[in-house]
């Protein structure tokens, strides 16, 4: 299931990533290609450790073991600060500013051109709102403030964690052209969520579970070997198989019919 | 370090205060009014307000500037703006002398209007220079603005950074002279006076009270507040790291 092309076009090479938080594992030697030019879905359940990998590329997780080169250089390399935007989960951006005002600081900070606060306030649909006070935007502007803020300098790979929560269907699917365009352009997109209906605006996707790699294929190529009408269910089709397979289970021996769904929605089922 | 960044970052930080003028009047009103209160509060003994109105001139603007300074820097952690800041192309030191510049420049304000008031309407009557008296007072502000960076390293919430200052300045209100002369201290405590860097502020100021000129007393303590508030900006930089748990 590994990218051919892994090493010749790879804007993100992980190799035997295991982070440890407060003696917890939260990954447990992960390896994964990112194509450039892709938009890369990582998908998985809350508290699979999406976020842990998306800071690992970044280069702002201490890591335990393995390495993570991301164009070309480990991840976290001072050469990496101009040329890598990240958008963090909550919108990272100051609520006591205007959305004008923090823009053209990061846009200083980034050493950015003078035009690009414009610019990506036109690219998330928020051209003409500079005045407007970050603290006193809906949630989901603020979210795209946040991600306006790290289109700014035209970076080459954009680590975006569940930058579609919260925002309505139509500025979601904006934001998916958005991101298509860019990919167009040559940029990398890793994107995080948690909702798999948006597997299907991915060109490869990452599936996660618990700290491990579930798959890592094209919606088509996943669907296909799982036999499966949509991302969801393969998914939990994936999940069971995975947990018959994992090694010290104590109900490992208890037998599954193939067809039968994962043991999270049955629980699911049956308290309702 | 870079020109650019760190005068970007005092920009930032200076437009900030100005989206909150409650906290701008707190800065620059509240000191004010406590050595108003001090002077009406000896009212009937002016020798009293004489001794130590200037050292309370140091140490209220150094109070209010390290709270500010502590909880304004934590915000910036706790929001994921500082996370942000930390990959892209920062110094550490552009982040935090961006901030010594701002909160610098509002200390500077601070103390103008602080000094005008003790010296001028109240009529503080000191034996050394009055400028050199401003200089202390402005330089207490700027030791209170570092102290409260560096601190807001160890504190995790606006709780613990308000905690800091019972915890980090009381002790040193208490040691710094203003209580009992440090020479009569005992020696342990005396040693302890001697690392705190309020100490030499207060040092400074009553060699001001009670000495004419600008002597070189005053010239050593006010190097040594100076030299504590570089080394706390340094060590705030140390505490900085872009890679986290």
């Amino acid at each position: 299931m590994m990218n051919s092309s892994a090493a010749a076009g790879a804007a993100v090479e992980v190799r035997g990533l295991s982070v440890v938080r407060g003696g917890r594992p939260v990954l447990h030697g992960l390896d994964l290609t990112v194509a450039t030019g892709s938009v890369t879905g990582l998908l998985g359940p809350s508290g699979c450790g999406k976020t842990t990998l998306l800071r690992s590329v970044v280069g702002v997780q201490k890591t335990a073991a393995g390495e993570v080169t991301v164009l070309g250089r480990p991840a976290g390399s001072p050469e990496l600060r101009d040329r890598v935007g990240y958008v963090t989960q909550a919108p990272s951006v100051y609520a006591d500013l205007g959305i004008g005002a923090n823009l053209r600081y990061f846009a200083e900070v980034l050493g950015a051109p003078r035009t690009d606060p414009a610019r990506v306030l036109e690219q998330v649909g928020l051209a003409g709102r500079e005045k407007d006070l970050v603290g006193q935007l809906s949630g989901g502007q603020r979210a795209r403030v946040s991600l306006a803020a790290a289109l700014l300098g035209s970076p080459r790979l954009l680590v975006l964690d569940e930058p579609t929560v919260g925002l309505d269907p139509v500025l979601r699917q904006d934001l998916w052209q958005l991101f298509h365009r860019l990919a167009a352009d040559g940029v990398t997109l890793l994107v995080s969520s948690h909702v798999m209906d948006e597997a299907a605006r991915c060109t490869r996707l990452l599936l996660m579970r618990d700290g491990r790699m579930l798959a890592d294929d094209t919606p088509t190529g996943l669907l296909a070997a799982t036999g499966a009408p949509d991302v969801e269910t393969a998914f939990l089709k994936l999940v069971s198989g995975f947990d018959r397979e994992a090694p010290g289970r104590t109900d490992a021996d208890v037998p599954r019919r193939p067809d039968v769904e994962a043991p999270r929605r049955t629980d699911a089922q049956e308290s309702r | 370090m870079n020109l650019r960044r760190t005068l970007a970052t005092a920009r930032r930080v200076l437009l900030q205060l100005r989206n909150d003028p409650r906290t701008v009047a707190m800065l620059l009103v509240v000191p004010c009014v406590l050595i108003l209160l001090l002077k009406y509060v000896f009212d009937g003994s002016p020798q009293v307000f004489d001794s130590i109105g200037a050292p309370m001139l140091g140490i209220f603007p150094m109070i209010v500037m390290f709270l500010v300074t502590a909880v304004a820097t934590l915000r910036e952690r706790t929001s994921g703006t500082l996370e942000r800041l930390l990959t892209m192309p920062l110094g550490k030191l552009d982040l935090l002398l961006g901030y010594a510049l701002a909160f610098g420049l509002v200390a500077l304000v601070q103390g103008v209007l602080a000094f005008g008031l003790t010296v001028g309407l109240l009529g503080l009557d000191i034996a050394g220079p009055s400028w050199a008296l401003l200089a202390v007072a402005v330089a207490d502000g700027v030791l209170g603005m570092a102290l409260g960076l560096f601190v807001s390293a160890f504190a995790a919430t606006e709780f613990q950074a308000v905690q800091f200052m019972p915890a980090f300045l009381l002790p040193q209100l208490l040691l710094c002279g203003l209580f009992t002369p440090r020479a009569e201290m005992g020696t342990l405590l005396r040693w302890i006076s001697d690392v705190l860097p309020l100490s030499y502020a207060v040092d400074a100021m009553d060699k001001l009270t009670h000495q004419s000129g600008f002597g070189g007393g005053v010239a050593v303590d006010l190097g040594v507040v100076l030299g504590c508030t570089l080394l706390a900006l340094a060590l705030g930089a140390a505490t900085l790291r872009r890679r986290t748990a």
